[in-house]
């Protein structure tokens, strides 16, 4: 993937854009978003519509048009991941670790942005997590092509 | 007119901060993430910044798969970070002014720090976070992202409530 020498600059003000968002939203307190989900203010809701809104009207006509990237030559789909267990297992996983602290990573960012330094608990355990799963899968995958090739 | 009164009530009740401040943060998120699309083809989510920064650390096979966009991972992070900043400069405390621009959190480290181990582990493990799979996945119209996202939106009501229901707080 050759990039433009606008790739960067157009990522930096598309992630001043989307912190800005997060900010604006109040999804970066962490209070906010556990009021959300204990029922008492359910705004965070025009959040995840509004954004996938947005995202989806233009996933969808890019993705028709079947036209590429013009910063990296990329052509233009849609995100689609396969299914299996590990969206259900992760998921719950994730859930109960959102529901227990009230952050995600792009919020817990966001967070850090807004002078939450306190986010860093969240954002250390994150890399903690992040990092004990990927010691584990990696040895998983190494055992499993050891047995695959026979050694 | 009692109907009205009705749904005006329900509306208070349930959105006590109104939804413009959700539904304009909300947009501009999409909007970012429709800027990046258009200019790279690339559905940005913002878990895989911490698996494809502990590439630089470490050479598990598990994080040197996202050597490739390592770089712009990190500058898209730190995008977000000024982003959320530019918002406390000029909303938080005195309007562009560093005067009690910072906003703490009271929830206790303890659930932050657990939260985020949780968090760390289920996204990388689940594919996607609530931007990969909330914004771009359900965007797509991602079966896979629509069952993800009910799965942890489910799943973190019901933890939300528990821990509620024991007393912990903040």
């Amino acid at each position: 993937m050759s990039r433009h020498r606008l790739f960067m600059p157009l990522i930096l003000a598309s992630g001043l854009v989307f912190g800005f968002g997060l900010g604006f939203s109040h999804m970066a307190r962490p209070e906010v978003v556990i009021d959300f989900l204990t029922f008492r203010d359910l705004g965070l809701l025009f959040v995840m519509f509004g954004g996938s809104l947005v995202a989806g009207i233009a996933f969808w006509t890019l993705s028709k048009r079947g036209t590429n990237a013009p910063l990296t030559g990329t052509p233009h789909g849609r995100r689609l991941k396969s299914f299996d267990r590990n969206v259900l297992i992760g998921g719950s996983v994730f859930g109960v670790g959102w529901g227990l602290s009230g952050i995600c990573p792009g919020a817990a960012y966001a967070s850090l942005g807004v002078g939450n330094w306190p986010i860093l608990y969240a954002i250390g355990g994150m890399f903690i997590g992040a990092y004990a799963q990927g010691i584990w899968r990696s040895q998983q995958t190494g055992t499993e092509s050891a047995v695959s090739t026979g050694e | 007119m009692s109907t009205a009164l009705i749904g005006f009530d329900a509306i208070e009740a349930f959105f006590p901060n109104g939804i413009s401040r959700y539904a304009i943060g909300g947009i501009l998120v999409g909007l970012a993430t429709v800027a990046i699309y258009v200019g790279t083809g690339i559905t940005a989510g913002a878990s895989t910044f911490l698996e494809s920064t502990l590439s630089y650390v470490s050479a598990q096979s598990r994080f040197a798969q996202y050597r490739a966009s390592r770089d712009w991972r990190v500058v898209f992070t730190v995008g977000i970070i000024g982003g959320a900043a530019l918002y406390a400069f000029i909303y938080q405390g005195e309007a562009w002014s560093l005067t009690n621009s910072g906003w703490v959190t009271e929830i206790q480290p303890w659930r932050l720090f657990v939260g985020g181990i949780l968090v760390g582990i289920g996204t990388r493990i689940g594919k996607g976070c609530t931007s990969g799979h909330g914004i771009c996945g359900v965007g797509s119209v991602s079966r896979t992202s629509l069952v993800g996202v009910v799965t942890f939106l489910v799943v973190a009501i019901i933890t939300a409530n528990i821990v509620a229901g024991f007393g912990v707080t903040p």
